[in-house]
């Protein structure tokens, strides 16, 4: 590949700049010293010391991590069985599953959130277990992880040969040790990108966290979105340059995953 | 090739390996089999042979279960296939992709059949050392299938399948995705393998040169239908329809009417004369045929030699030097007609524009319907 000239070099900078400052600066005022306002006024590491303390902080990031996993954890089983499903079977309306599949994707969050918010209303006056609190956030979060999931599952289902389950089957296999054998091997890079996916745009929600959430169910982007209305601290700082931290590794993570998928064998 | 084998009828004495009696599929308004009845005799090399579409693959893989008929009867070794699913049938398949694991190794994708019957841990490392030496591929046995080149590939994907010594071996274009080379020595040792191990071989291919060579019988499909079936020389030399005719080789076509002679022979009246034809089998008085010859068994004559019987005079157009044989292009009247000279001189012995008599021996004439 050629070397970029100084022109585009000097735009290309400009441009993570733009992007990145913003990130940067956050990261540098959380070791400032100075307790209110934007004046530097020494390095220390103690507002990440006062997290540890914090139990609002403490109780939002365990909430977080619960919402996370456990909304994950059943977005992506019931994300891969749908994109198994959907690649694997022909049934009436099969199409028009495979195309709504992207609505959620598509529709705006704040729209999904208020329609969840509706939803769980009317339900939870029914049924007193999905009244407005953590079960809601969960069922909410996995409203839209599953079309995140499926579809990059799907990807990976629709890029392997069909003839790989005939041969399990013409070797003995039955359908169910075909699955366990053969598909299910070759789909779980797949599985384990959707779930990263899925993962990352759990910890990173705030609308539909705000919108279902209930008493004692605030999560960090709760959290911080109403301590930020009180003016900036540089606890929240610490908070969200953390926040910032997980993330980096999620993706970074994801990606070496979908490298190994498209070359599942680097070395000769 | 070597020696081809004269299996004539005989129902009684050579048992069955597989029997596909009136076999129907179709794909919504695509009819890929309308009717097909084979009976495949156990030990032999079997062929289907055609153009793509023409249920070729299609009654591959009804007989080894990974497709369902809309109707017909399929027996393997006797039994009534339709009651035994794919992955309990007792035949193998060696796909056109290969279609090896990528996720496992040469040996534990050639031990997954074992594994599934549920085979003894140690008599499946014995019997994958041994597919493993038979084809030759110890040394590939810890690699991973991204690994290995094309023709690597094709013996795993044949040892994969052998190692569960199946009553009958499917391949799907098993040749078909190696380069000419690799091809033409692997159709050898495609044959000589399936001569020592005496397992029934049923090879789908598009390519007639790799039917011709390996088969001792042949279908030739088209259309979802069995156009002819036989040996190799019956269907090169004997060509029953215009399609098998032309499918096969080459084939110089002249319209033709027909009609008994004297003298046992048929008449054939065509635009360039009446040719006598013999070994006609079947009811020949049919009107508007087709009059057919090889390319290599016209005899061209240089000079006047006008009247001869059986001839016409055609024009030299051009030719194709090939090393062991020319090919020339010759006109007569509206007509085109290939003719394919072995080289025995050093040099072309016609050139373009002469004037030659062309030589239809009267046995090598066949008679086909329109």
């Amino acid at each position: 590949m050629r070397r970029p000239g100084w022109f585009l070099s000097a735009i290309a900078a400009g441009l993570y700049i733009f992007l990145y400052a913003p990130i940067v600066v956050i990261i540098v005022f959380s070791f400032n010293a100075a307790r209110f306002g934007t004046v530097w006024e020494g390095f220390t590491t103690k507002w990440y010391g006062a997290l540890l303390h914090d139990s609002a902080a403490l109780s939002a990031t365990k909430n977080t991590l619960l919402l996370a996993l456990v909304s994950t954890g059943i977005a992506t089983l019931l994300g891969s069985l749908l994109a198994f499903g959907l690649t694997r079977f022909d049934f009436p309306g099969r199409k028009i599953f495979d195309r709504v599949l992207y609505v959620p994707v598509f529709v705006p969050d704040i729209v999904l959130a208020t329609s969840l918010l509706l939803f769980y209303s009317l339900v939870g006056s029914f049924i007193p277990a999905l009244e407005l609190g953590m079960t809601t956030m969960i069922l909410g979060h996995v409203t839209f992880q599953i079309s995140f999931v499926a579809i990059v599952v799907r990807a990976r289902l629709a890029g392997l040969d069909p003839a790989l389950e005939e041969a399990a089957r013409d070797l003995g296999a039955g359908e169910w040790k075909t699955f366990l054998h053969v598909t299910l091997p070759l789909m779980l890079p797949g599985v384990l990108a959707g779930a990263m996916l899925a993962f990352t745009l759990s910890l990173d929600d705030f609308i539909v966290s705000f919108f279902t959430s209930g008493p004692g169910s605030t999560t960090l982007p709760i959290l911080i979105y109403s301590s930020v209305k009180r003016g900036l601290t540089p606890d929240i700082n610490a908070l969200a340059t953390l926040i910032i931290l997980i993330s980096v590794l999620a993706t970074v993570s994801l990606t070496w995953l979908q490298k190994n998928k498209q070359d599942p064998h680097p070395k000769k | 090739m070597q020696g081809e084998r004269h299996l004539e009828p005989q129902k009684c004495s050579v048992p069955l390996a597989v029997e596909v009696v009136s076999l129907l599929r179709q794909f919504g308004s695509v009819v890929a089999l309308s009717g097909v009845s084979l009976e495949i005799r156990k030990g032999e090399f079997f062929s289907l042979l055609g153009p793509s579409g023409c249920g070729k693959t299609t009654l591959l893989r009804v007989i080894a279960g990974l497709d369902l008929p809309d109707g017909g009867l399929i027996r393997i070794s006797g039994r009534d296939a339709a009651e035994i699913p794919a992955h309990r049938r007792p035949v193998n398949t060696v796909f056109q992709s290969y279609a090896l694991f990528p996720h496992l190794t040469v040996s534990d994708n050639i031990a997954f059949g074992l594994r599934m019957k549920k085979i003894a841990a140690a008599e499946i490392v014995d019997r994958v050392q041994r597919v493993l030496a038979l084809m030759q591929i110890t040394e590939l046995a810890t690699r991973k299938p991204a690994q290995l080149s094309g023709g690597q590939k094709q013996r795993v994907a044949l040892a994969r399948a052998l190692v569960n010594e199946p009553e009958v071996l499917l391949l799907d274009e098993p040749l078909g995705a190696l380069d000419l080379q690799l091809r033409r020595q692997l159709q050898v040792e495609l044959h000589q393998l399936q001569r020592k191990l005496g397992i029934t071989f049923i090879m789908v291919t598009h390519d007639q040169e790799e039917a011709l060579v390996m088969s001792d019988r042949i279908a030739v499909m088209n259309g979802g239908k069995i156009e002819q079936l036989g040996s190799a020389r019956e269907i090169y030399e004997r060509p029953r329809t215009r399609f098998v005719a032309q499918f096969i080789g080459q084939c110089n076509l002249f319209k033709a009417d027909v009609r008994p002679a004297n003298n046992g022979d048929i008449l054939a009246r065509t635009e360039l004369g009446e040719f006598s034809v013999s070994n006609v089998s079947k009811d020949p008085t049919r009107p508007g045929s087709f009059m057919a010859i090889r390319p290599e068994k016209i005899q061209l004559l240089g000079g006047a030699t006008c009247g001869m019987k059986n001839s016409f005079a055609a024009r030299i157009e051009g030719f194709t030097y090939c090393g062991a044989e020319t090919r020339y292009r010759l006109l007569a009247g509206q007509q085109t007609v290939n003719v394919v000279v072995m080289n025995r001189e050093a040099s072309a012995v016609f050139q373009p524009g002469e004037t030659v008599q062309c030589l239809l021996p009267a046995e090598h004439l066949i008679l086909l319907d329109a």
